[in-house]
């Protein structure tokens, strides 16, 4: 079982080089915005699936690091050096808004962030000669390293690959970390983590703020990929989007947000064919998933795997213990 | 002069329509933990049964009325408390928060696709005419729906206050165990508040309608708004919701008049933040109120 798991990973991997290739624009521009989406849900998932905090926000951060690595590159710097601003620029909003939001009972982060997100639409829309108002940015360079140029879409698909396996990576290396195991002791039991001496409040508002700083690489990348923002790709709307790709997925889960993403992005396409009901349909699937499963997709097919395996049962004369 | 009054009396107006929602997502909450992201489409909805019953079975207006608020009962009230928010109470608020976004997509899609997607005039429920009260003009509209929303918040504080049903449900909100062993019927009184609820929105919805027209998406402004008043006042009472519905709608159109019509509709929600910071219990709210 455990020698299986870096096999299938590298298949995973694999999988994804493989995906966009002969494939029309539009599906690798699919994929590519999955990616994307997948590493935004990352960010919510440490959030909301091991720091046990709703953010729903999630949107305004995309929208942070898409405006700042747009108006970045539109003036002739490198996306690279965009990047890091904007990743660092989500990071400390992250904090300011947690900081306080913290202080008090701990739903209140949801109601804080959910004002940030209107608000910051509403500055997005209204600061006209900063922000080109409703009419937003157009023509975002794609960067090139090295004078290699990402500039056709297979290109910029596997550059954010690149992004997501790194990010991936990074936020696999936080929940093994100290850090990470100290989010999801949190999670569980608050009290339990705060006697053996975690700091509760400096620890979930770190957990907001890296969350958050994965929205603006997600930003910073979504940008480049359009090369058209607009306020209302970072309205509520898409932050609820993203919350709702956290828990399709299963939040909690590593590869939950993954899944998620890939169901809230892809699924509409597929249903394509039904015209206007899709949006029907498709809402009236995540209500009945909720009902049967409120742990996601994949809490609901570990329910269904563990029906079928065989039990791992300990052995049984051990389980009282040794008794002499 | 003239001037401010009109645009207090409107706005007190559009607030107490706000309160009408404040008050059912406050009354949602006590009595089973739901945080309804649906709510302004629960206020959107009744509007289009209205239509329905006027245009597709040719019921007069107050007819319609009836068919739309019995719809609400058994829809936005019955089927929405057994069917969603009773299997995933157990499973604590996250889920049923996906579920109601869901569910307020699902109404706003559903509207879009059956009714259409136009804004739809909606017949006056009051007469247009325009009363001159010390230079200001106020219309019948405004102080009709003014009082209409108070007479229902009024006799719905009244019935929780004096009745025993609604000492029962406050009990029932408060501590459901205890209430329980006291022989009250905690899931009857959950019932009753979700079909208060609908009935609340019911009359928001006929209330709002003939100025806003009847359209599928005012549902998020309308959410969004009955949200901040419900936090503003306080989470726990329902004279919060009610101060915080009308304090919203006069900030909304003081603000629209003297700072900014393009951040018109920030006001509220900076108003939301320094609330939060400041008096994270609401104007109104007592602080024991539990935690998500």
């Amino acid at each position: 079982m455990i020698r299986l798991k870096p096999f299938l990973l590298l298949l995973g991997i694999a999988a994804l080089v493989a995906a966009p290739i002969g494939q029309g624009n539009y599906i690798v521009y699919t994929l590519a915005s999955w990616l994307i989406f997948s590493i935004t849900a990352m960010g919510l998932n440490l959030t909301l699936g091991y720091a046990g905090q709703v953010s729903l926000a999630q949107a305004a951060f995309m929208g942070i690091g898409a405006y700042i690595t747009a108006l970045m590159t539109l003036n002739g710097i490198h996306w690279g050096l965009a990047v890091i601003v904007s990743i660092a620029a989500s990071f400390a909003v992250g904090l300011l808004l947690g900081y306080p939001a913290l202080r008090v009972q701990h739903h209140f982060l949801a109601f804080v962030t959910l004002a940030f997100n209107t608000l910051l639409f509403l500055v997005l829309r209204n600061e006209e000669e900063i922000t080109g108002g409703s009419f937003g940015l157009v023509g975002m360079p794609r960067p090139s390293f090295f004078g290699i140029t990402t500039d056709s879409n297979i290109a910029f698909y596997y550059f954010t690959l690149v992004c997501f396996v790194v990010s991936a990576s990074a936020m696999w290396w936080i929940l093994r970390s100290p850090w990470g195991r100290a989010f999801r002791a949190l999670r569980e039991n608050p009290i339990r983590a705060e006697s053996l001496g975690l700091k509760v409040r400096r620890q979930t508002l770190l957990a907001f703020a890296i969350g958050s700083a994965f929205g603006g690489l997600a930003g910073a990348l979504q940008a480049p990929l359009v090369q058209f923002i607009e306020p209302s790709s970072f309205a509520l709307i898409h932050s609820l989007k993203i919350l709702l790709m956290v828990v399709v997925g299963g939040s909690g889960f590593f590869f939950g947000p993954m899944l998620g993403a890939a169901v809230v992005i892809l699924l509409p396409e597929l249903l394509r064919f039904t015209e206007g009901y899709y949006l029907i349909i498709y809402s009236t699937l995540v209500i009945v998933l909720m009902v049967f499963s409120p742990t996601g997709l994949i809490g609901a097919g570990k329910k269904l795997a563990e029906r079928f395996r065989p039990k791992h049962e300990a052995r049984r004369d051990l389980k009282q213990g040794v008794q002499l | 002069m003239a001037e401010f009054i009109q645009i207090i009396v409107s706005g007190l107006a559009a607030g107490s329509i706000y309160a009408l929602a404040a008050v059912g997502f406050t009354l949602l909450w006590q009595a089973s933990q739901t945080i309804n992201f649906a709510q302004g489409e629960f206020v959107m909805l009744p509007a289009f049964f209205v239509l329905v019953g006027m245009t597709v079975f040719g019921l007069p207006l107050w007819p319609s009325v009836a068919l739309a608020l019995a719809l609400s009962l058994l829809i936005l009230g019955v089927a929405f408390k057994r069917l969603i928010v009773e299997p995933m109470l157990p499973h604590g608020t996250l889920p049923l928060v996906i579920a109601t976004i869901s569910l307020g997509l699902l109404m706003k899609e559903s509207v879009k696709e059956f009714y259409g997607a136009t804004a739809q005039p909606f017949p006056a429920i009051f007469p247009q005419t325009v009363y001159e009260i010390a230079g200001a003009s106020v219309s019948m509209q405004d102080i009709g729906n003014l009082v209409v929303s108070m007479l229902a918040i009024g006799s719905l504080q009244l019935f929780l206050n004096r009745t025993r049903t609604g000492r029962c449900m406050q009990a029932s909100a408060q501590n459901p165990a205890v209430a329980e062993i006291l022989g009250v019927n905690v899931k009857r009184m959950v019932l009753y508040t979700f079909l208060i609820n609908a009935g609340l929105a019911t009359v928001a919805s006929v209330l709002i309608s003939p100025i806003y027209l009847a359209k599928f998406s005012n549902g998020e402004t309308l959410g969004l708004v009955a949200f901040i008043a419900a936090i503003v006042g306080g989470f726990n009472q329902i004279r919060g919701a009610l101060v915080g519905g009308l304090l919203i709608g006069v900030i909304d159109n003081l603000s629209a008049v003297y700072i900014s019509a393009q951040y018109r509709s920030a006001m509220p929600l900076l108003l939301l933040i320094a609330i939060i910071l400041l008096r994270p219990q609401g104007l109104l709210g007592t602080s024991e109120g539990r935690t998500v």
